[in-house]
């Protein structure tokens, strides 16, 4: 990648955040001509969405968009660098001029690799898989998921027993694994950031009543992706935790700890259309299967009112205005009571449940992992989308939380600012709404 | 130019294990002739990289076949530029990977060899697209609609580099948001309503020197293609065209009609407050203090909120959500800014007087995301009470005050609440519907495709600025409804979009989603038989037609799907890299055992978008299935010419298998409805078997998602099990 020279300024972008929205900046700027280095802190790229199993309103899968996506990149290799395991250290400088500094975490296995999985056959160490929220597992050799880019394995290093064990260095024909493998540093010189660093689930465990992580066959909507995924720990087969058995009735609890002063005051924008969504999943895997849906409000913007209708039409799907209170296991069966307050009728309804999934919302992904650089942001920590320092843009659901479509529009447009920034030092690029 | 085919093949990845690489590699000196076939351990090690790369210093350039892993991965390593060509034969994922627990050696090692049989033939069909690069590509973007959108658009590409021509059709810019008293709140911390600052950004396009602003200004003509529209625009002279009856307009404005070359176009025409009188029900028409929500907005700018009947300031508030809108009888989606619309509205009747009240009646409150702030602000105000509720009707009482029955108000009652305004929250209905804006000279029509409620909105969530029209891109609350500070989001990414496709367009590069194909479909014209197929079935309206029905090509609408080249009976649309030819020469490159050695073969003709990774996704997870079927990846299961069954039949294949993406309502083909148009074009494929008197089971065609890799097996030995059933193709060995 060339720089520009003269007055050393920088006509390269870097992307941090390599899901859907980072991907799609990156690939608009490159089809432009831009050179871009997409920066990703996870193993591989494809974000938040290599782990849905479909998109509302289609009933679409995400690798579908993915796979487009990746060929773009593959197409404009020359235009775009992939950098993952990438952590965000320093960022100094200025608009035309930025210096920021990655460290790429050792993934203790080199580019030789061809992913042919004999590391994996080999190694006797299984470890959870934080792409399943720990409802499955992989060895401690893996490959991230199965739309992983770059496609190579990586070591868990909490998890491998190390060089005592070498087993999968012994059976890599290609030299592949480097079990000593350190940390490198990379210094970028670049004209604009674009920090589209997503969102992370909130943490249900902290919604007491509701029973995440005590009661077994509480389930947040995160995990309810896996579990109907065809790549995920049941393959595809929506079974109780406790037991593996099929779901006959699933309750679905809405704004679980969103809207909420004590937990998150926001709405995070999808959870009723995602909700609503999973409720076919198990429809169309049995059709003998109930799902309740209860919510304060159904947000269904636009077009997808269609989807709610259409979900709603299905009279196995009981959708409730209603505040699910209390979320009890039975010690025995491990079958869940459900306590909701009947906002419409008044008083209390209790029902029985195999499984319940909590609409937990989403959170900044910044809040997890801050970045070295001053961003103005709201009281949740999303980024505003005006007053960010000359040469920073905000995109995608680091900004708030929204569906993926909306998600991917803010990126392509934040591709427009960052090249504004690139086209200007002096006068002010449309930042302001 | 001659070229040398030079073979590659990997033994790496189990590739080895699955066959004899060194038998493998005679077999295609002998059959395929290549200049040379060399076997290594590790094709995409430094190594092996080396050397291919040895042979590539002589003077003829190569077609490089690697055979090893798919095409899909190491694209960086096994590129080698120009004069050199690449062509990948997967023998890793859909032959060693994909082997079946008891399969027959000789199974695979025949698969293998087709595999590569087919990929030299390809090769040898293949050739460097010399790229359609336009004489002239301007540089300058059309936006059309001065509106917030408009104007942002506007300032974008200028401010990216780019010349902009902006029109509106009203003598001033600012569109509805200039009508704002307020705008709904936008910035952190969410809670107060903002005011618009839509004056200074007129006053920035309008000192913006890369910027030419025509008002009163409507688009007469859009011909051309994507780099080199030409644009015609009729200007009023203001007065002039209030006062030109319809008849004289024309040549009124004669001599204001202006014409410019564009490169790409921005559609950002906004949308229209559904018609109220359609709201009868809701009392709009028949009451008089039912007033609309422009209504309101528009008294708050003057000034005064009052009642229309007595002029008098109004006390009791009720604000109907959901006039017209989520009802299946008129609109029914949802406008989504209608209800921080009436919240805003809300503080606007508080602040002018304190001691009233206000009802908002709502059946879900939609304040997403961070707009809950403000939602939350409201509700702590005590004179603004929000409830859940149907509106039955609105009544007037003589002294013009309104009695509105609200059905299933919380706590189950039937409640009936009095009120001296009601405030209608009418949703949006786009610009486009039943109107027509652009002019288009296309032959599928003048403008932009649009869904069922009138939206020209993508269709894909990945996707939402693909467009049906290369080069034109809708934003803001023409493309979906929308507030303010979505609407200007939208403008920056189809501000970009534009910018990309003109810069694409210049290189001779297709756009999304092939985007830097640089092939593009060569029309041999002289055996053109003005079908009409190719120019009704192109998804993107690339094809005009001259008086007798010849195609007229736009290469730069075009978006290389090759579904023209799949419609034409002729056989005279091919790319340098994608040909009836190659097709048919792959095909024929299969070697099919004769009847007696009991071994069917299959052809499965496969979508590479999405069924292509799933045969590969099926390889890595070691899915086991028929070594008896031969895939060849197709642009589109639209772009697949019913000659190349044909082909295969008569070849000896025992049946076809199709298999590409979902179609219908909620389709995912990549090129709209290739996949549709490959279904109902199977009438044309049934006429083909009857002909050759072969049994209709004998073609079939399948949907698969990228995800339903692990149906591939079933579905493989479905198909084989059928075509078991129907027994071998008589004209095996013939």
């Amino acid at each position: 990648m060339s720089q520009d020279n003269g007055k050393s300024r920088s006509k390269a972008i870097l992307v941090l955040g390599g899901g859907i929205s980072g991907i799609t900046t990156a690939v608009e700027l490159a089809e432009l001509g831009y050179e871009v280095y997409l920066a990703e802190q996870a193993a591989s790229l494809g974000g938040r969405v290599a782990l849905m199993n479909k998109y509302f309103p289609k009933l679409c899968p995400p690798a579908c968009g993915l796979e487009i996506n990746y060929q773009r990149i593959r197409k404009a290799h020359d235009k775009i660098k992939v950098l993952t395991l990438a952590k965000t250290v320093a960022i100094s400088g200025q608009v035309g001029a930025f210096e920021a500094t990655l460290d790429i975490q050792p993934r203790h296995v080199n580019e030789k690799c061809t992913a042919c999985d004999d590391c994996a056959k080999v190694c006797p160490v299984e470890r959870a898989s934080e792409n399943d929220y720990g409802m499955g597992k992989t060895k401690a050799i893996y490959l991230p998921h199965t739309m992983a880019l770059p496609m190579r394995y990586v070591i868990d290093m909490k998890a491998c027993k190390g060089k005592e064990c070498a087993k999968c260095v012994e059976a890599c024909k290609y030299g592949a694994i480097d079990l000593d493998m350190k940390s490198t540093r990379l210094t970028l010189n670049v004209g604009a950031i674009v920090v589209a660093t997503g969102w992370v689930p909130n943490d249900a465990s902290r919604i007491t009543n509701l029973g995440f992580g005590t009661c077994a066959n509480v389930i947040t909507n995160v995990m309810m992706e896996r579990l109907a995924a065809p790549n995920g720990p049941t393959q595809g087969k929506i079974l109780r935790p406790s037991d593996g058995k099929p779901v006959q009735t699933a309750v679905f609890v809405q704004c679980a700890g969103s809207r909420d002063e004590n937990h998150l005051p926001y709405c995070s924008s999808v959870c009723c259309l995602a909700s609503l969504k999973q409720a076919n999943y198990l429809r169309e895997q049995n059709p003998e299967s109930k799902a309740y849906v209860f919510y304060i409000d159904l947000r269904a913007g636009g077009i997808f009112e269609d989807f709610l209708t259409r979900m709603q039409s299905d009279p196995a799907i009981m959708v409730q205005k209603g505040k699910v209170a209390k979320v009890q296991e039975d010690p025995a069966t491990r079958d869940l009571h459900i306590e909701v307050e009947d906002i419409l009728g008044g008083g209390k309804l209790r029902m029985r449940a195999d499984l319940v999934v909590l609409a937990t919302g989403m959170v900044p992904g910044l809040r997890a992992t801050p970045l070295p650089l001053q961003l103005a942001c709201d009281e949740y920590g999303f980024c505003a989308a005006d007053g960010q320092l000359p040469g920073i843009v905000p995109a995608g659901t680091a900004k708030g939380p929204t569906d993926v479509a909306t998600a991917v529009q803010d990126a392509t447009g934040a591709a427009i600012k960052a090249i504004q920034w690139l086209h200007s030092t002096t006068s002010t690029p449309s930042t302001t709404i | 130019m001659e070229r040398d085919i030079r073979v590659y093949l990997c033994s790496g990845c189990g590739i080895g294990e699955a066959v004899n690489i060194e038998a493998l590699a005679k077999t295609v000196q002998k059959d395929c002739k290549p200049a040379s076939c060399v076997t290594h351990p590790c094709l995409c090690g430094e190594e092996g990289l080396a050397v291919i790369q040895k042979d590539l210093t002589g003077e003829r350039p190569c077609t490089v076949v690697i055979g090893a892993c798919s095409g899909r991965v190491n694209t960086d390593l096994f590129a080698f530029p120009p004069p050199n060509l690449v062509e990948r034969a997967n023998l890793r994922e859909q032959m060693a990977w994909r082997r079946m627990a008891d399969e027959d050696a000789d199974d695979t090692r025949m698969l293998a060899e087709d595999i590569l049989r087919m990929a030299v033939a390809k090769a040898k069909k293949t050739e460097i697209p010399e790229p359609y690069v336009a004489p002239a590509v301007h540089n300058t973007v059309l936006v059309v609609g001065g509106g917030l959108t408009g104007l942002t658009a506007a300032l974008d590409c200028a401010r990216a580099g780019a010349k902009v021509v902006l029109v509106e059709k009203e003598a001033a810019l600012g569109g509805h948001v200039a009508a704002l008293h307020r705008d709904t709140p936008q910035k952190p911390p969410y809670r107060d309503p903002e005011v618009p600052d839509i004056a200074r950004k007129i006053e920035e396009v309008r000192n913006c020197p890369d910027i030419e602003v025509l008002l009163s200004a409507e688009i007469e003509k859009i011909a051309g293609q994507p780099g080199m529209f030409g644009v015609t625009i009729r200007q009023a002279n203001g007065q002039k065209l209030e006062q030109a009856s319809a008849e004289t307009a024309d040549t009124e404005s004669e001599a204001a009609k202006k014409e410019f070359q564009i490169g790409a176009i921005v559609l950002a025409t906004g949308a229209r407050p559904y018609d109220a009188t359609q709201l009868t029900h809701l009392g709009f028409g028949r009451c008089q203090n039912v007033i609309t929500h422009a209504d309101l907005e528009t008294m708050a700018k003057a000034g005064k909120i009052v009642r229309p009947s007595d002029s008098q300031p109004a006390r009791r508030v009720a604000f109907i959500q959901c006039a017209g809108s989520r009802d299946p009888e008129r609109l029914p989606y949802c406008s989504t800014t209608c209800c921080m619309t009436s919240l805003k509205q809300a503080t606007y009747i508080r602040e002018q007087n304190p001691d009233a009240q206000v009802y908002v009646l709502y059946k879900d409150m939609r304040t997403p995301g961070q707009y809950e702030n403000f939602y939350r602000r409201v509700q702590e105000d005590e004179g603004i009470f929000l409830t859940k509720g149907e509106v039955t009707g609105v009544e007037e009482e003589p002294d013009k005050s309104l009695l509105i029955q609200v059905r299933n108000a919380l706590l189950g009652e039937n409640i009936q609440i009095r009120a001296d305004l009601v405030v209608l929250a009418t949703g949006m209905v786009p610009s486009t519907l039943n109107a027509q804006i652009l002019h288009l000279a296309y032959r599928q029509g003048g403008d932009l495709p649009v869904d069922k409620y009138g939206f020209p909105n993508s269709h894909f969530i990945c996707f939402p600025y693909e467009t049906r029209r290369t080069g034109i891109y809708a934003a803001g609350c023409v493309r979906q409804p929308m507030d303010s500070a979505a609407a200007v989001r939208d403008a920056s990414g189809a501000a970009l979009k534009a910018l990309q496709c003109v810069a694409m367009t210049a290189r001779g590069a297709a756009v999304h989603p092939r985007a830097n194909d640089l092939s593009w479909p060569d029309f041999y014209l002289k055996r053109c038989t003005q079908c009409k197929r190719c120019t009704e079935e192109c998804p993107f309206g690339a094809l005009n037609e001259d008086v007798k029905g010849t195609p007229e090509p736009n290469p730069t609408r075009c978006r290389r799907c090759g579904i023209c080249l799949g419609a034409c009976p002729e056989r005279i649309i091919n790319f340098a890299t994608y040909s009836i030819e190659m097709i048919s020469a792959m095909i024929k490159a299969v070697e099919v055992p004769d009847e007696t050695e009991e071994k069917p073969r299959v052809l499965v003709l496969v979508c590479e978008n999405d069924a292509y990774p799933a045969f590969d996704i099926a390889g890595r997870h070691r899915l086991g299935y028929d070594p008896n079927i031969r895939i060849i990846p197709v642009r589109c299961l639209g772009s697949i010419n019913v000659v190349w069954i044909k082909d295969a039949l008569s070849r000896g294949f025992d049946g076809i298998l199709m298999i590409g993406c979902k179609y219908g309502d909620d389709y995912q083909c990549h090129f709209i409805k290739g996949s549709e148009l490959m279904n109902t074009r199977s009438e044309n494929i049934q006429e083909a078997l009857t002909s050759m008197v072969l049994e209709s089971e004998r073609v079939r065609m399948e949907q698969l998602a990228l995800t339903e890799y692990h149906r591939i097996p079933e579905l493989i030995g479905g198909f084989m099990e059928t075509i078991k059933e129907v027994g071998f193709n008589p004209f095996k060995g013939m």
